[in-house]
């Protein structure tokens, strides 16, 4: 019950919060220099003033900035994000379209880099001067200091130049015929790189964390109990220790999430990959304000939707989070 | 049971626990000694670093990894010496065999997991019970331990309970498999008063009803009285003293046990639920680092010390009914 009630004020109050992001990204947007008008104009190399007038007009642009605002919010609620003339499409079917391979690649990346993370947290706290736990510190280190975009140009040169193991970029080879099974490893060829690269930054963040929890679980008092009753020391680790190191992994990997399209863009760029990160980028090179509006709203949508399942995620796991209200 | 009235559930001998530490490596268990019958009670008391949870975690096989280990001596449970037990062996054991209470119920039980699985994971690791016949079992357990209302308590997570009822559950949990021994490290400690009677009656009162062999950790001289009929007087490590209960209360042989039993002046009066903690003896207990030293290592507390007292360690000094003093002036005190 509390549950419920709990789950829909945190709904409500992201219904408020969204609606508080579009305002500011409207306003920002619309103090910058340049508008729809301008970058119609340029695609038809050049406009006389009443012509702009008339542009402006047609697409509401002349409009008292508060009336634009609240057209635009209204809008957006009914799921209208508006037209792109850059690419001349809906900007909803636009993200949607770029959607997959965004998705593809960051689920692709965290999945990895939780089960990785746990995996080698766990293992080098239960011997901390083990191979493992200085292999864990030296990846951490590597994964804080390496900017990611260099970390992908390292592997591109090592992997797909020299080697030639990996495509170099894109998300399809337009010579590999068929669907099905085909389809399906080709992209994931051309997905082992990119996730990897993604990878990287969030496994030294989880094996990091995951072993500094573990170890503090491990030398607690409940583990100690665990152990006095007699229960193997397999079960002592993953059934009492691991689920109560995991609570600030799912933390962390839920903030990491509401980083999904900016941690994309640059792993996007080194790998040609056709996704949202790319798209965004484009636009902006573009003026797309449209396009851009609809990426920085369905980024907030995401950051709100990921920090609601990161909640749902930790009440299942440790029954105190959210016990009293 | 009839072997046990023979020979001893629990012998000890000759323990020696060294820790690893920064200063290096030091005896926080020297050369003890005891033995254990079935059904009996013993308790254990000396001030805090004594190393009496140590002794109790020894016991246990759960000295902390890296830090303690048995340096020499023997540790028989019916016969079998725990101390070469192979982990498999000891994981039998534990739980089954022999149970330990905690220190700090506050802690001890895991936030993630509901009281009732808890108890539960034991039956069902050494008793072999499905899930339905464990968590019915638990339902009857938390019965036995006198928390109010079990069918609905048993899905309870630790911290929807008071710091009394966990340590109940943790009694639970301990008996759960109605072991031969009982260790409880000062169960009581982190309660409050009232509470720790009722804890101590719980734990008489089920220990009798199964036979369970207990060894009691306490600072509480009242509930050693009460409960136990041996005692052992643990000074920095070694034994200061051993006897029946009564016995070393009427006729102390050691020092350091005369002084605590002063600090506790009802004691000798009335035992009653009024149980006030042992109060301080002038001085502290030497650091673990002087722990091997080979003098009596009280002495630098003892108003009788002289010259032998503090260049050599006492020998045990045995008076009659098995009560032993670690005294070089055992037979004046
Ligand atoms: N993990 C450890 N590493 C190093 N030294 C330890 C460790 N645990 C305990 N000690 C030391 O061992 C000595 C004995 O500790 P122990 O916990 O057995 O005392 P105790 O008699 O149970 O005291 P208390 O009444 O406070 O519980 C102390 O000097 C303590 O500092
Ligand atoms: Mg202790």
């Amino acid at each position: 019950m509390t549950f419920l009630r709990a789950t829909f004020f945190r709904s409500l109050y992201a219904i408020l919060l969204l609606i508080a992001v579009l305002v500011l990204n409207f306003s920002m947007m619309h103090m910058a220099p340049g508008d729809v008008a301008d970058t119609i104009a340029q695609s038809m190399g050049g406009a006389d003033p009443e012509i702009m007038a008339q542009i402006r007009a047609d697409y509401g642009l002349d409009q008292p900035f508060l009336i634009q605002l609240a057209t635009y919010v209204g809008k957006v609620l009914n799921f209208d994000l508006g037209f792109s003339f850059f690419y001349n499409q809906p900007v909803v079917s636009l993200i949607l379209e770029r959607l997959p391979a965004t998705l593809l690649l960051v689920l692709g990346a965290q999945l990895l880099a939780l089960t990785l993370g746990v995996v080698l947290g766990v293992i080098s706290a239960r011997n901390p001067n083990g191979m493992t736990s200085h292999l864990v510190t030296g990846l951490a280190l590597f994964g804080y200091a390496a900017p990611v975009f260099w970390t992908g140009i390292l592997c591109l040169i090592a992997f797909s130049l020299h080697l030639g193991w990996f495509p170099t970029s894109g998300m399809r080879d337009v010579t590999v015929a068929g669907g099905g099974w085909a389809k399906l490893l080709d992209i994931a060829h051309h997905a082992v790189l990119p996730i990897i690269t993604l990878c990287s930054v969030y496994l030294a963040l989880y094996s990091r964390l995951c072993r500094t929890a573990m170890l503090e679980v491990l030398g607690s008092d409940y583990v100690r109990t665990a152990k006095a009753k007699g229960l193997s020391a397999r079960q002592v680790v993953y059934k009492h220790a691991l689920k109560n190191a995991v609570s600030p992994v799912i933390t962390l990997a839920g903030l990491q999430f509401s980083a999904v399209i900016s941690g994309a863009v640059l792993v996007e760029a080194v790998y040609s990959w056709p996704g949202l990160g790319t798209l965004a980028f484009q636009s902006i090179i573009a003026r797309d304000t449209p396009t851009i509006l609809g990426i920085l709203f369905f980024s907030a949508l995401v950051v709100i939707v990921g920090n609601l399942l990161t909640d749902i995620a930790l009440r299942l796991v440790d029954p105190r989070v959210g016990g009293k209200q | 049971m009839k072997n046990s009235h023979n020979s001893p559930l629990l012998k000890v001998e000759n323990l020696r626990i060294e820790l690893t530490t920064r200063d290096g490596v030091a005896p926080v268990i020297d050369d003890l000694s005891l033995e254990l019958r079935a059904g009996e009670t013993l308790s254990f008391v000396g001030e805090s670093g004594c190393g009496k949870s140590m002794t109790a975690l020894a016991l246990m096989g759960l000295l902390p990894e890296k830090v303690g280990r048995v340096a020499k001596g023997s540790i028989c449970f019916n016969g079998e010496d725990l101390t070469t037990a192979s982990p498999a062996r000891l994981n039998e054991i534990r739980g089954n065999d022999i149970s330990m209470i905690f220190q700090e119920p506050m802690t001890s039980l895991n936030p993630v997991y509901t009281i009732g699985e808890q108890i539960a994971e034991v039956l069902r690791r050494h008793r072999g019970m499905n899930k339905a016949a464990a968590w019915q079992r638990a339902i009857e357990l938390l019965d036995a331990v006198r928390i109010p209302n079990p069918k609905n308590r048993v899905s309870d997570y630790p911290h929807q309970l008071s710091g009394g009822q966990r340590q109940r559950v943790m009694i639970a949990i301990a008996l759960a498999c109605e072991p031969k021994i009982l260790i409880a490290d000062e169960p009581t400690t982190a309660l409050d008063v009232t509470v720790q009677a009722q804890i101590f009656d719980l734990m008489r009162d089920l220990g009798r009803e199964l036979g369970t062999a207990t060894i009691l950790i306490t600072h509480d001289m009242g509930a050693v009285a009460e409960m136990a009929e041996r005692m052992i007087v643990m000074y920095a490590g070694r034994m200061a003293e051993t006897g029946p209960v009564q016995q070393v209360i009427d006729h102390p042989r050691h020092p350091y046990t005369k002084g605590l039993i002063s600090c506790v002046p009802h004691l000798l009066a009335q035992l009653t639920a009024e149980r006030p903690p042992l109060a301080e003896i002038d001085g502290i207990v030497p650091s673990l680092k002087d722990f091997g030293r080979d003098e009596c290592l009280f002495a630098s507390r003892c108003e009788r010390a002289n010259e032998q007292c503090r260049n050599q360690r006492p020998p045990e000094v045995g008076f009659s009914a098995g009560q032993l003093s670690a005294c070089w002036q055992a037979e004046d005190v």
